[in-house]
């Protein structure tokens, strides 16, 4: 079942005078990695089931500045950040949801201080939201029994305290939950915070990504969810090393969604 | 004559609070070298933090063994200064047990203190074996050489030997009590100290006077000596601890601070009618450092952070970088930043109260900017801390400086950041090219 993704701009909404229920903030791996594109588009098809009114700001999208604020460049963090706030100000933005955590934490905690308010909830919680309301439905169906485990974000779970939400789609699938040693408030990083993606790592015994797959690795998933774009591609990366590609799924809570609902 | 113990008591007394005082008003004087960070926000829910993470030791237990011995520990000691205070009051009125006034309740305490001292040694030699015998890792990373390996040590000696003297004070007094030596009344009961009574059972009264005074006199002593250690050692977590966890972050991890500095730069930019060329105002202030490269440029809360720190390592043990074998260790950060604000303040005292510029900084001299660049702004250091320590945003004010000041970035960041100025997003990618994902199929 192949449709055509509707996917309407904040201009087309403010050229019609309405206004969306929720901003989708589809951040810059959302927008350009390949692996990332598809949470993108899974997480759009569930919206577009859902009829869920909702816009994106297209190419009056930028860098929420997250990672050159966690390099240490302040400067360009908050130029950055004004001019988001000016684009989201000017639409009267209320509601963001977004699939990126760093995203997620950045427009939640630090713009607010200059002077962007909005509510911002990570894509886990909207679906959650969706989900309780009853505007969604998720059936087990083809996860039913699977052994799936989920890799705690840093800058949802420990930075911003959300871990059930993404366990709660999770458990809904009828899958088998199960957890790594270090999970939630002890969850390792996957390696790429702290602009670390974008750089090598500083010289050490092994990669970040690689420890975490090995924890995974240990309590036999078939597949590894993750809600981040970054350690979704650090997570992957680290199964392609250790060659369980082939048995071991690193799938993002949305794609889990709209596979199980054939979207 | 008979007033010389007395006398001498009290000297004893007011040199060791005195001693103590003059280091604590040095450690707050270093403390307030930080910049000014006012906190005066939520006080119930600093209280509440208080009360919760540093009386409550709520943080400890998330693991497990280590947390229950800490207790025990902890307990011990609180509730044994009850007993400081008698002998206290004793040594300064010359008189012997003056709480056993208190009867049954007397006897009730004394016991209490018996078992927990027992428990205190059974706490203290497990620990000793987890650092000498089982030699935990985060005991034995590069950092904790020299005096902070000795000084681990020492403080399990010291509290060993201070609960020795206690028992053994109070089995010759119960011995003595038996005997009906004069001043020696019945008081107290000692469930412990009647074990190790039998040892002294064939000494004569006199002789046994002596070990009694000798003990009482060592346990006090050592008392006032190991309040004084306290500030040459990470034991100063004891106290610092309580104002540590109120002065904690209450807002979410994730959340770093915005730098004014930069936002009223930022807000010129943005303002239309800002002459760029206008001279800064007379009376202008020079305007700040940005980020921090030595104790001074951080806040005095992350100054009190590093003197609170107790080496315990549970923070270098979750960082994802130490783990996998890069140089970073948060634990460091905090020493490193501790031992640099002792030299800063040593150096204040030696120039008459000001500081000297000793060609020397935090960094470089003691951090370096690998150990900067290896972190992932994960916060598990933050989380594991079980006294509120945040050394993730002295790693953050580190970097700020290395690349606001210096433009000392890894050639990847500022690849990463030339795209971000010019592109909008990390990669370089178009803006242009943003909602292209939503025709592909």
């Amino acid at each position: 079942m192949v449709s055509e993704l509707k996917v309407p701009t904040m201009a087309e909404f403010f050229a019609a005078g309405t206004v969306p229920e929720v901003l989708f903030w589809v951040g810059c791996a959302g927008s350009f990695d390949d692996r990332a594109k598809k949470i993108t588009k899974a997480f759009v098809k569930i919206l577009n089931k859902a009829n869920v009114s909702f816009a994106v700001l297209g190419t009056e999208e930028s860098c929420t500045g997250d990672p050159a604020k966690r390099a240490g460049n302040e400067f360009l963090f908050q130029m950055q950040a004004v001019t988001n706030i000016e684009v989201l100000n000017a639409y009267e933005i209320k509601k963001i949801v977004t699939a990126c955590p760093h995203c997620f934490n950045t427009i939640k905690n630090e713009y607010p201080g200059l002077g962007g308010n909005y509510e911002v909830v990570h894509h886990t919680q909207f679906l959650k939201e969706l989900l309780s309301e009853g505007r969604i439905s998720i059936e087990g169906g083809m996860f039913k029994g699977k052994r799936i485990t989920f890799h705690d974000p840093c800058y949802l779970g420990r930075a911003n305290g959300v871990y059930e939400a993404p366990r709660d789609l999770i458990r809904k699938l009828d899958a088998e939950l199960v957890e790594m040693k270090s999970c939630k408030q002890r969850g390792l990083c996957c390696g790429a915070g702290g602009a670390q993606m974008f750089k090598e790592p500083e010289k050490g015994d092994k990669d970040v990504n690689i420890e975490r797959t090995e924890q995974a690795l240990e309590i036999k998933p078939d597949i590894i969810a993750a809600g981040c774009p970054f350690c979704n591609t650090m997570m992957t990366d680290g199964v392609k090393n250790k060659e369980k590609e082939d048995s071991i799924a690193v799938m993002d809570i949305a794609e889990l969604i709209a596979t199980a609902e054939d979207l | 004559m008979q007033y010389l113990p007395n006398i001498i008591f009290v000297l004893l007394l007011i040199v060791g609070v005195g001693f103590f005082v003059k280091n604590i008003s040095k450690l707050k004087r270093n403390i307030f070298l930080g910049k000014e960070s006012s906190i005066n926000d939520n006080k119930s829910q600093r209280w509440k933090n208080m009360a919760k993470i540093a009386l409550g030791q709520s943080k400890m237990v998330v693991r497990p063994i280590a947390g229950f011995l800490h207790i025990i520990v902890y307990v011990g000691f609180v509730i044994i200064n009850i007993e400081v205070l008698e002998i206290i009051l004793d040594g300064i009125f010359g008189t012997h047990r003056m709480f056993s006034v208190l009867g049954g309740l007397y006897s009730f305490l004394i016991a209490s203190f018996e078992v927990l001292a027992l428990l205190v040694i059974i706490a203290v030699v497990v620990f000793w074996i987890r650092r000498n015998v089982i030699r935990l890792k985060r005991f034995f990373k590069p950092e904790m050489t020299g005096w902070p390996k000795n000084d681990g040590n020492l403080i399990l000696y010291i509290e060993l030997v201070l609960m020795f003297l206690f028992l053994t004070m109070n089995a010759v007094d119960y011995q003595l009590q038996q005997m009906g030596a004069e001043h020696y009344a019945k008081a107290g009961s000692f469930p412990i100290s009647s074990f190790i009574a039998p040892l002294f059972e064939n000494l004569s009264i006199s002789t046994l006077i002596v070990i009694e005074r000798t003990a009482w006199w060592l346990h006090i002593a050592g008392i006032l000596f190991f309040l004084n250690y306290l500030y040459y050692s990470k034991h100063l977590h004891i106290l610092l601890a309580f104002p540590n966890t109120y002065y904690g972050k209450l807002t979410p991890k994730g959340q770093f601070k915005n730098l004014q500095s930069v936002t009223d730069e930022v807000r010129m930019m943005m303002d239309p009618d800002a002459d760029p060329y206008a001279e800064p105002a007379e009376d202008a202030a020079v305007p700040d450092k940005f980020g921090a490269s030595d104790v001074q440029d951080l806040s005095w809360v992350q100054l009190l952070n590093a003197y609170t720190c107790t080496e315990c390592g549970r923070c270098t043990s979750e960082c994802p970088a130490n783990q996998t074998g890069k140089k970073l260790s948060p634990r460091k950060i905090m020493m490193d930043t501790r031992d640099r604000l002792e030299e800063v303040g040593k150096n204040i005292d030696e120039n008459n109260g000001e500081f000297k510029d000793d060609g020397k900084q935090l960094l470089n001299d003691y951090i370096s900017p690998e150990e900067l660049w290896a972190c992932t702004s994960c916060n598990a250091c933050v989380e594991a801390c079980p006294i509120s320590i945040d050394p993730l945003s002295i790693i953050m004010d580190m970097r700020q400086y290395l690349v606001m000041e210096q433009s000392a970035a890894p050639t990847d960041l500022n690849n990463m950041m030339g795209n971000i100025e010019n592109n909008g997003a990390p990669w370089p990618f178009n803006q242009m090219d943003r909602l292209n994902w939503s025709k592909e199929s």
